[in-house]
C-alpha cells in the first residue's frame, strides 16, 4: 500500500483536472462545477488515504517517491510527507471541495466564464499539494512561485473592484520574496557543491553543516521570501488588499493554505537547515511575531470593510503561529502547525461566512449591516460559530492551538508570551464588534431600505455595477443594488428582506463547522500526526524538544546572548 | 607567392549554406519575373537556414566537437568547435523562424510588412498608390540571408579582423532592412539611419580596438593574442584595446549603457525585421563576446571582470527601470530586451579559467530560450492591428483576452518566460546563468538580477493586467488570423517556451556538451 503514489495522483489528478475544465466549451458552466467538485473530493479521498498509509511512528518522511527532474541541475522531482506537510494536505483536501460548493452560483464580473474560476482552483490545489508535498528545494521553489500564477489571475478576473491593483500587488510581493529565495536556493546548492556532490534534496543538504555567517544570509534569503508568505508585520500590506479583492472563494484558499506556506516553510527550511542562524535570528524574528499579533488586532478593530478585517485578523493569528515555531519547543511547534490548521478552517469559514452576507447586501462595509440575526438566524449562527473559533473560544478547535502555543512559548520565552496574550483579548474584541455590529441591534443600513450608505465612501458596488450593467450578465451585486433602490422607493420605511442560508450554503458551512467542534474537543489524532515531525525538526535545530528547559543550544554564548535580548 | 589557406569544407558547411543561399538570392532577384520572385524569394531563403540549421546538427552529431572533432581552419581564422557550432545552431534556426515572420502574407492588408518600392519617398503620390499594392520589396530575403551569415561567421571567428568583418557583413544588411516598414514609413527610415550612424561609430570603436590590440600583442588572432596576454599582461595598449572592443560588441548586444539605439529602432522597424535582430543580433553579439573574452583575454580574467561586471548591473538595472515607463509594447520589449542583456552578461561572468565553466553552458542555453521567446513574442504582435498596422500602444491591448484568448493566452506564456516564472523556459535560463554566477562568488551581482528580475515582471505583468482584467475598449485592434508561417513560428516558440520549462534537461546537456571553445 505505501508504494501507491498518492501524492503524485494528488498533483496530477486536478491538474489534468483544470485542463478538462478549460478546454470546455463557454456555457457548460455546469458540467464544469461538477468535474472540479468531483476531482476535489478525489483529492480529499487521496489525502484521506495517505493519512491512513501514513505510520506515525515510522521515518520522518514517508510515502517517497523520487524521479530525476533535470540532471544539469540536480534536481529532483522528489515526493514526501512528514505528519506537517500531510495535515497541510489534508487541509488543502478539505478546503477545495468547500470552495468550489461556495463558488458555485457565484456571477463572474463582465463576459467572463466561470468555467475558467474552476479550471485555476484545480490547478492551484495542484500547486499546493506540490509545495507541501515537495521534498526537494527546487521543486519547491517552482511549485512556490507558479502558484501564483493561478492566484493572481483569481483574483485579477473574478475580484472586487480593485482587482487589478491587488493583484498585481499580490503577485509582486511574492515574487521579490521568492526571487531572494532563489539567490538562497542557488547558494545553497553552492555550499552543498562545495562539500561534496550538489544537491537539492532536503534530506542531504539537512545533513551538511553550514558555516554560521553563510547560514546567515541563506536564512535570510529564505526567511523573507516566507515572511512576505505568512505575512509577518512589516511585509504584510499585501494580504488585506489581496484578502479583500478577491473572491470569496479565492480567498479562502489565499488565506487558509496559500499563506501557511510561509509558516510551513520556516519549519521545514528555515528551522532545520540554518539552525544556528534561526538561533540567532530568533528573538528579532519574535519582535515581528509579537507586534504583528497587537498590530493587525489593533488595525482590524479600525476596519470598516469585512473582508479586510477578516484579512487582518489572519495576520495576528500568524503572529501567534510564528511565535510558536520559533520559542523552539515541541509543544508550541505542535501548537503552531495545529494552528495552521485550524485557522485555516476557522478564518476560512469567517470568510465564507462573510462571503454568503456580502452576496445577500451587495457591500463590504460593517455599516452597511444591522440586525441580521432576526431574519437570517442560521446566518448569524454560523457567523457566530466562525468567530468565536477565530477568538479561540475554549470548545473550538483554535483554542487548543492557541494554548498550546502559549503554553509552549512560555518556558523559553516568556515576555513574548505574555505580550501575545494580549492579542487574545484584542482577538475577542474585534470578531465580537463586528458580530454584535452586523447581526444584532436594530436593523440598519442596507436592511432598513432608507437606502445605501453615502457616496463616495467607498461604497464598492458602484463600479462594479455600472460595468456590469452595459454587460448581458447582471452581476449579484448589481440586481442587489438595484432591488434596494427599489425598495426604497416603494415603500421607504419597510425593512428590506435578508434570506436565510440556502441549502447549498448550508452543505458549505456544515463540514467546517463539525471540524471546529470536533477538533476542538479531541484534537489528538492530528497531534499524533503532528507531533513526531516538529520533535525532528526542534532536534534539528538544537532547541529542547521536551519544551520545559531553557534551551541548550551547542554554541552556549550565542544562546545566552539571545536570551538577554529577549529578556529585555 | 601566397597559399591559399587550407579550409576544412565540411566543417564550414553551415555557413557556406547561408552565404551560397545569398547569392542566389540576389540572382533571383535579378532574374527572376515578378510575379514568382516572392515565393522564390522565401524558399531560397529558408533553404539557407535550414540548410545550415540542419549541417550544423550534422556536424555536432558526427564530430567530438568537445574533444578532437574541435579545430581551427581557414589558417586559423575560424574556429568549429562546439559553442560556435550551438550558436551557429541557433542562429539558423531563430533565422528561418525570422524568414517565416518576413514572409507572412495575410495579416496586412497590402499582404507584407515589407515597403513595396523603398526608393520611392515616403508620402509621395507614388507612394500612397504603392500602399495598398500587391507588390513587396523581396530585396529582404536576401539582406536578412546575408545578415544571418555575418552572425554565424561572427560567433566562429578566430581572428579579430574576420569578427570586423563578419561585424559588417551582419551588420549593414540589418541597417537596410529596418528602414523597409511599410506602414509609418518616416519612423522606420528615422530609425535605419539612427541604428546606420550608432552602428557606425560603434564599428569604429571595435576597429579602434583592434588595431590597438594589434599594436601590443603583434597578432589579430585570439589565440596569439591570448599567449601575449599571459606573457606581458597590465600593458596599458591592451586594456586600452579590449575595452574598446567590448564597447563594440556591447553594443551589437544592446547592452546599457551602449543601448540607447535599441528602442528606437526596435520600435521603428518593421516588426519581424525587430523580432529578427531581438533574437539573432543579440545571439550573435554575445557569442563573439564570450570568445573575445574566454579564449582571448581568459589569461587574463581580471582586466575585463571589473568592467562587465559594472555593464552587467547596469543594463539590467537601466533595462528594468526604464521598461516600467514605456507605453509601448516594442519599446518596452526593447528595454527588456536590455535588461536580459544584462541578465545574459552574469551568465558570461560564471567563468573559471582554471576550471571548468557553468557560465558558458548556461549562457548558451539562455541565447536559445530567450532568442526563441522573444521571438515568439514580436510574432503575436505583427497580429494584433488597427487600421495604422501594428496596434502597439499598451492601451489598445485592455481586454484583448476576452476578443481573442488564444493569442492572449500564448502572449502571456511568452511574458511570463520573459519574467522567468517557474515551468517556462525563462526560468530555466534564468537559474541556469544565476546559478553560474553564484558558483563562482559573484552572488551580489545575482542578487542584483533577482532585484532587477522582480521589477522587471512588473511591466511584464502589465500586460496581463490589460489583457485579462480590462475591459475591452469599443474601438480596439483587430486581432489578425495568421497565415501558415507566423501560425508555424507560434507554435514552435510556445512549444519550445513551455517544453524548456518543464523538461529541460535533454537541452541543456546539449549546451554543457557543447560549451568548449578552442583557441
Amino acid at each position: 500500500m505505501n508504494s501507491f503514489p498518492f501524492l503524485l495522483l494528488m498533483i496530477v489528478v486536478p491538474a489534468v483536472g483544470a485542463a478538462v475544465v478549460a478546454a470546455l466549451p463557454r456555457g457548460r458552466d455546469l458540467l464544469a462545477k461538477q468535474i472540479a467538485l468531483g476531482v476535489s473530493l478525489v483529492v480529499l479521498l487521496l489525502a484521506v488515504l495517505a493519512t491512513v498509509a501514513f505510520d506515525t511512528d515510522g521515518d520522518r518522511f514517508q510515502l517517497t517517491s523520487s524521479v530525476s527532474w533535470i540532471d544539469d541541475f540536480g534536481v529532483s522531482f522528489a515526493l514526501g510527507v512528514d505528519g506537517i506537510a500531510l495535515v497541510m494536505l489534508l487541509l488543502v483536501g478539505v478546503l477545495v471541495p468547500v470552495v468550489i460548493g461556495a463558488s458555485w452560483d457565484d456571477e463572474p464580473v463582465g463576459n467572463r466564464s466561470m468555467t475558467v474560476f474552476f479550471a485555476w482552483i484545480l490547478l492551484l490545489e495542484a500547486m499546493m499539494v506540490g509545495v507541501f508535498a515537495a521534498t526537494d528545494v527546487f521543486l519547491f521553489y517552482v511549485f512556490f512561485e507558479a502558484m501564483l500564477v493561478p492566484m493572481y489571475f483569481l483574483i485579477g478576473s473574478f475580484g472586487g473592484p480593485r482587482r487589478q491593483y491587488a493583484a498585481v500587488k499580490f503577485f509582486l510581493y511574492s515574487l521579490v520574496g521568492g526571487l531572494i529565495m532563489l539567490a538562497a536556493v542557488i547558494g545553497l546548492y553552492v555550499v552543498s557543491a562545495n562539500q561534496g556532490e550538489g544537491s537539492f534534496a532536503f534530506e542531504v543538504l539537512n545533513a551538511i553543516d553550514i558555516d554560521p555567517d553563510v547560514q546567515k544570509l541563506l536564512f535570510l534569503g529564505f526567511f523573507v521570501a516566507f515572511a512576505i508568505k505568512a505575512p509577518l508585520v512589516p511585509f504584510h500590506t499585501w494580504l488585506p488588499d489581496a484578502g479583500a479583492e478577491a473572491p470569496v472563494g479565492g480567498a479562502v484558499l489565499l488565506v487558509g493554505v496559500l499563506d501557511k506556506v510561509g509558516t510551513f516553510g520556516f519549519l521545514r527550511y528555515c528551522l532545520p537547515l540554518f539552525p544556528d542562524a534561526s538561533r540567532d535570528f530568533a528573538p528579532y524574528v519574535l519582535v515581528l511575531a509579537v507586534a504583528g499579533v497587537l498590530y493587525a488586532a489593533l488595525l482590524a478593530m479600525g476596519q470598516s470593510d469585512m473582508k479586510r478585517l477578516v484579512s487582518y485578523t489572519s495576520v495576528a493569528h500568524f503572529g501567534f503561529i510564528a511565535l510558536g515555531i520559533f520559542a523552539f519547543t515541541t509543544e508550541a511547534g505542535t501548537g503552531a502547525v495545529l494552528y495552521m490548521v485550524n485557522h485555516g478552517i476557522a478564518t476560512g469559514l469567517l470568510f465564507l461566512v462573510v462571503g454568503m452576507l456580502i452576496a445577500r447586501g451587495g457591500s463590504r462595509r460593517i455599516a452597511d449591516y444591522g440586525g441580521v440575526a432576526a431574519q437570517a438566524p442560521v446566518l448569524a449562527g454560523v457567523f457566530l460559530i466562525a468567530g468565536l473559533a477565530s477568538l479561540a473560544l475554549p470548545g473550538t478547535n483554535s483554542f487548543v492551538s492557541e494554548f498550546l502555543v502559549l503554553v509552549g512559548s512560555f518556558p523559553t520565552r516568556p515576555v513574548f508570551t505574555i505580550l501575545a496574550t494580549v492579542g487574545i483579548i484584542l482577538a475577542a474584541l474585534y470578531v465580537l464588534l463586528m458580530y454584535q455590529r452586523t447581526m444584532h441591534g436594530p436593523v440598519r443600513g442596507l436592511m432598513d431600505g432608507q437606502g445605501l450608505t453615502t457616496p463616495g465612501t467607498g461604497e464598492p458596488t458602484a463600479p462594479a455595477g455600472s460595468s456590469g450593467a452595459t454587460s448581458a450578465t447582471a452581476t449579484a451585486t448589481a440586481t442587489a443594488t438595484a432591488t434596494a433602490t427599489a425598495t426604497a422607493t416603494e415603500t421607504v420605511t419597510s425593512a428590506r428582506w435578508m434570506p436565510d442560508l440556502s441549502r447549498r450554503e448550508i452543505a458549505v458551512a456544515a463540514p467546517l463547522v463539525a471540524l471546529i467542534i470536533a477538533l476542538g474537543v479531541y484534537p489528538q489524532p492530528l497531534i499524533d500526526l503532528i507531533e513526531p515531525a516538529v520533535a525532528a525538526t526542534v532536534d534539528d535545530v538544537g532547541g529542547d524538544p521536551g519544551g520545559t528547559v531553557p534551551e541548550i543550544g551547542t554554541n552556549g554564548a550565542d544562546t545566552s546572548g539571545a536570551e538577554t535580548e529577549a529578556g529585555n | 607567392m601566397i597559399e591559399a589557406p587550407d579550409l576544412s569544407y565540411a566543417a564550414l558547411a553551415p555557413l557556406l549554406f547561408l552565404f551560397g543561399a545569398a547569392c542566389v538570392g540576389v540572382l533571383v532577384e535579378a532574374f527572376a519575373p515578378r510575379e514568382a520572385r516572392h515565393p522564390a524569394q522565401v524558399a531560397v531563403a529558408l533553404v539557407g537556414t535550414v540548410g545550415g540549421l540542419v549541417s550544423a546538427i550534422l556536424l555536432a552529431a558526427t564530430r567530438d566537437l568537445s574533444g578532437d572533432g574541435a579545430e581551427v581552419t581557414a589558417d586559423g581564422a575560424l574556429a568549429v568547435d562546439g559553442a560556435g557550432i550551438f550558436l551557429q545552431a541557433t542562429i539558423a534556426g531563430l533565422g528561418a523562424l525570422s524568414i517565416l515572420l518576413f514572409a507572412e502574407r495575410s495579416l496586412d492588408p497590402a499582404r507584407s510588412s515589407f515597403v513595396a518600392s523603398a526608393a520611392v519617398p515616403a508620402g509621395s503620390p507614388r507612394d500612397r498608390e504603392l500602399l495598398t499594392a500587391d507588390r513587396v520589396q523581396t530585396e529582404v530575403y536576401p539582406l536578412a540571408t546575408f545578415a544571418i551569415g555575418g552572425m554565424m561567421l561572427f560567433v566562429a571567428a578566430n581572428d579579430l579582423l574576420v569578427m570586423f568583418i563578419a561585424l559588417e557583413v551582419l551588420s549593414l544588411p540589418l541597417y537596410l532592412i529596418c528602414g523597409l516598414a511599410r506602414r509609418r514609413r518616416l519612423l522606420s527610415q528615422e530609425a535605419a539611419v539612427k541604428y546606420f550612424l550608432l552602428g557606425a561609430f560603434a564599428s569604429a570603436f571595435f576597429l579602434y580596438g583592434l588595431a590597438l590590440v594589434y599594436g601590443a600583442t603583434g597578432s589579430v588572432r585570439l589565440s596569439t593574442i591570448s599567449e601575449s596576454v599571459t606573457t606581458g599582461g597590465g600593458d596599458t595598449l591592451l586594456v586600452l584595446g579590449l575595452a574598446l572592443l567590448i564597447v563594440g560588441l556591447m553594443f551589437k548586444a544592446s547592452v546599457a549603457p551602449f543601448h540607447t539605439w535599441t528602442p528606437d529602432v526596435y520600435q521603428g522597424a518593421p516588426t519581424p525585421v525587430t523580432a529578427f535582430m531581438a533574437a539573432c543580433t543579440k545571439v550573435a553579439a554575445f557569442g563573439a563576446i564570450m570568445r573575445l573574452l574566454y579564449v582571448g583575454f581568459g589569461t587574463d580574467e581580471w582586466t575585463w571582470r571589473p568592467l562587465v561586471y559594472g555593464i552587467a548591473i547596469v543594463s539590467m538595472i537601466v533595462g528594468a527601470v526604464l521598461g516600467l515607463t514605456q507605453t509601448d509594447l516594442k519599446r518596452m520589449l526593447a528595454y527588456s530586451s536590455i535588461a536580459h542583456a544584462g541578465f545574459l552578461l552574469t551568465g558570461v561572468l560564471g567563468f573559471d579559467a582554471t576550471g571548468d565553466s557553468p557560465g558558458l553552458a548556461a549562457t548558451l542555453f539562455y541565447l536559445l530560450v530567450y532568442g526563441l521567446t522573444t521571438l515568439g513574442a514580436f510574432a503575436v504582435l505583427t497580429m494584433i492591428r488597427d487600421g495604422d498596422g501594428e496596434a502597439t500602444h499598451l492601451s489598445q491591448w485592455a481586454g484583448l483576452a476576452q476578443r481573442a484568448p488564444v493569442v492572449a493566452a500564448v502572449m502571456t506564456l511568452f511574458l511570463l518566460a520573459l519574467a522567468g516564472i517557474p515551468l517556462t523556459s525563462g526560468f530555466t535560463g534564468k537559474f541556469a546563468v544565476f546559478r553560474a554566477a553564484i558558483d563562482d562568488g559573484a552572488w551580489p551581482l545575482a542578487v542584483v538580477a533577482l532585484l532587477a528580475s522582480a521589477v522587471a515582471a512588473f511591466f511584464y505583468l502589465r500586460v496581463v493586467v490589460l489583457m485579462y482584467f480590462s475591459e475591452p475598449l469599443a474601438d480596439g485592434p483587430t486581432v489578425g488570423v495568421p497565415g501558415l508561417p507566423t501560425t508555424i513560428v507560434l507554435a514552435v516558440t510556445a512549444a519550445a517556451t513551455l517544453v524548456l520549462g518543464i523538461v529541460p534537461g535533454s537541452v541543456l546537456d546539449l549546451a554543457g556538451q557543447a560549451a568548449n571553445l578552442v583557441g
